[in-house]
């Protein structure tokens, strides 16, 4: 289990870059605090025992729902290029992707 | 210094489904930009996936051929990252609860056989295909969420001719299970590989870099050959390696680390709330195990075995599917095996090799083949007429013995006809006989040949020389035999 230090350790500043948001310095300070407030209440839950208890992704206990493997319709190209911005020969148009 | 490599791959391989992997649009390669896609491939907003049990039932049957265990509980993660390959902003995939653990491929490189191990395989979608122009970038949303299986090996491997032997193996097997098309020109495979050099004798891994998205078998022996040598300078040097991702350059023949990539390992993955996991009971694992195909080297062992062919024959022939069933066709429609090997291996190989085609394209049926072996077997054809026969076959089909009929090339294995033209080169070809006579032991083929070509082709060459030798031999001094 992390100490609770360790938790406060969480960056802001490259968070903010992962999900490509650009902030304030008071803005980074607004979060920093707001994140550790939602940390704290993890804690709580660390508090705990859940020894023998299954992590769970989803509330039901339902597996293996699964589509055949047979073609459907597809959406026009007219329906598809009226969400693009710009588009030349059927491609959506992006600016130029660095490598 | 001399170093010793470490390299890992993981190989992404589509699957050969029909439709994507969570929805409805076909998979198919090759149709006009955006025409294959939908609200759920092109991420838009509430669209929900619906997963496609083919593509669980092959990536299962994928493992079950590499020794993998099937995992009972497997799961979807989201994999988040930005790029306009990916609208959502996050790839699906599966982390730490995969398909398929561990199992290994079998190499063979310069007479050492060994295993390499594979950490894993799971299954993920595919992301949309950017091309480049000047003034931006234009994406292609057909190939987004078709199937993609990523098999993740163990860097067990030690040189780039091991890492081609490897993928060269995987293909194989894949292909052989009907699991992908393995076609690499339409990118059914791609890699990325990493890659770190340690000095000779140390046992802890050096530091890695990662060569992303090599399509060709031969791109991947390129681009380690020309990493490993780079790192072996940076270390000879007194330098360190840094980890990083690079891209191969074909045109300068190098890698350069990719400014892109630098942020690019936290991936911040969380399971996917809107597919439920998958269990698969035993049973329904045994059933699929069932359905399995013979593998290559089990292949190559029986041919070996039940038709008595050499080692060298049974792995030529096993080597592509489509040319090992052939051959066992031609087999069960009765021909000798090691005959109907030779015709396989020789004229078949060779003439698709010619024509750059794949067998499904030629119009020789297996039972046809059994049946022309079968006039050669009984000496009703020559093999020069059977050639001729074959060529016949190959390119526009049909009965052999309708085209030895047409064509009027039954072979002549009467004795009297023979003997007729043998008196005809005898008597035309005074000049060779002398030859023969006087030691030069060449001479006879010719006068053979004469008898050949005075037939047309048709005479029984076995019994042309017997017919030429009882003319010229009675009054000569040596035997040639
Ligand atoms: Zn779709």
């Amino acid at each position: 289990m992390e100490s609770k230090a360790e938790v406060e350790a969480i960056d802001v500043r490259y968070v903010a870059h992962l999900a490509r948001m650009e902030l304030t310095d008071e803005e980074a300070a607004l979060y920093q605090a707001q994140l550790r407030h939602v940390l704290d209440y993890i804690d709580q839950l660390r508090e705990l025992d859940v020894e023998g208890v299954e992590p769970t992704a989803h509330p039901s206990p339902v597996f293996n729902v699964f589509r055949p493997d047979t073609p459907g319709p597809t959406q026009p190209l007219e329906a598809t290029e009226a969400n693009a911005p710009r588009t030349r020969a059927g491609l959506f148009i992006v600016p130029r992707i660095v490598e | 210094m001399k170093y010793r490599a470490a390299i890992g791959l993981e190989t992404h391989v589509q699957l050969a489904t029909r439709t994507k992997i969570f929805c409805a649009c076909p998979a198919a390669f090759g149709a006009p930009p955006n025409t294959q896609v939908c609200p759920v491939c092109l991420g838009y907003p509430g669209a929900m996936p619906a997963l496609n049990e083919e593509a669980v039932r092959l990536t299962v049957l994928a493992g079950l051929l590499l020794g993998c265990r099937i995992n009972p509980v497997s799961r979807f993660d989201r994999k988040s990252y930005f790029y306009p390959d990916m609208p959502k902003n996050y790839q699906v995939s599966q982390y730490d609860q995969p398909l398929c653990i561990g199992g290994g491929v079998e190499i063979e490189v310069e007479g050492r056989r060994r295993t390499v191990r594979l950490t894993r395989i799971h299954l993920e979608e595919d992301v949309a295909k950017n091309t480049h122009f000047a003034g931006g970038s234009g994406v292609d949303f057909n190939r987004a969420g078709t199937p993609l299986m990523e098999i993740v090996s163990e860097p067990d491997l030690e040189s780039p001719a091991e890492a081609m032997a490897y993928l060269q193996a995987l293909r194989q097997i894949l292909v052989y299970g009907g699991i992908t098309a393995g076609n690499l020109e339409e990118g059914n495979l791609r890699c990325d590989v990493n890659c770190s050099l340690r000095p000779e004798g140390r046992p802890e891994l050096g530091v890695k870099t990662e060569l992303k998205n090599l399509n060709t078998i031969k791109g991947v022996f390129q681009a380690l050959t020309a990493e490993i040598r780079r790192q072996a300078q940076v270390l000879d040097a007194g330098g360190t390696i840094r980890q990083e991702t690079r891209r191969w350059d074909d045109a300068s023949g190098s890698t350069q680390a990719m400014r892109s990539k630098e942020y690019a390992h936290d991936y911040r993955y969380f399971p996917e709330p809107d597919l439920l996991p998958v269990a698969l009971a035993p049973e329904t694992v045994e059933a699929w195990r069932q359905s399995l195909p013979e593998l290559p080297a089990a292949r190559r062992a029986r041919f070996e075995r039940e038709h008595g062919l050499p080692a060298y024959d049974a792995g030529v022939l096993v080597a592509e599917k489509a040319v090992a069933d052939f051959f066992e066709a031609v087999v069960g429609a009765g021909a000798p095996p090691k005959a109907a090997s030779n015709w396989v291996m020789t004229d078949l190989l060779r003439r698709l090799a010619e024509r750059e085609m794949d067998l499904g394209a030629c119009r020789l049926e297996p039972a046809a083949l059994a049946a022309l072996i079968a006039l050669v077997e009984r000496g009703a054809l020559n093999m020069p007429s059977a050639r001729e026969v074959f060529a016949e076959l190959f390119d526009q089909g049909g009965e052999p013995e309708a085209i030895v009929q047409r064509r009027g090339l039954a072979q002549v294995s009467d004795a009297d006809a023979i003997g007729a033209l043998a008196d005809r080169a005898v008597r035309e070809n005074p000049a060779s006989v002398e030859a023969y006579r006087a030691g030069k032991a060449a001479a006879l083929q010719h006068l053979i040949g004469q008898v050949m070509r005075l037939s047309r082709g048709k005479a029984d060459p076995r019994l042309a020389r017997e017919a030429i030798r009882a003319r010229i031999e009675d009054v000569a001094e040596t035997d040639d035999a």
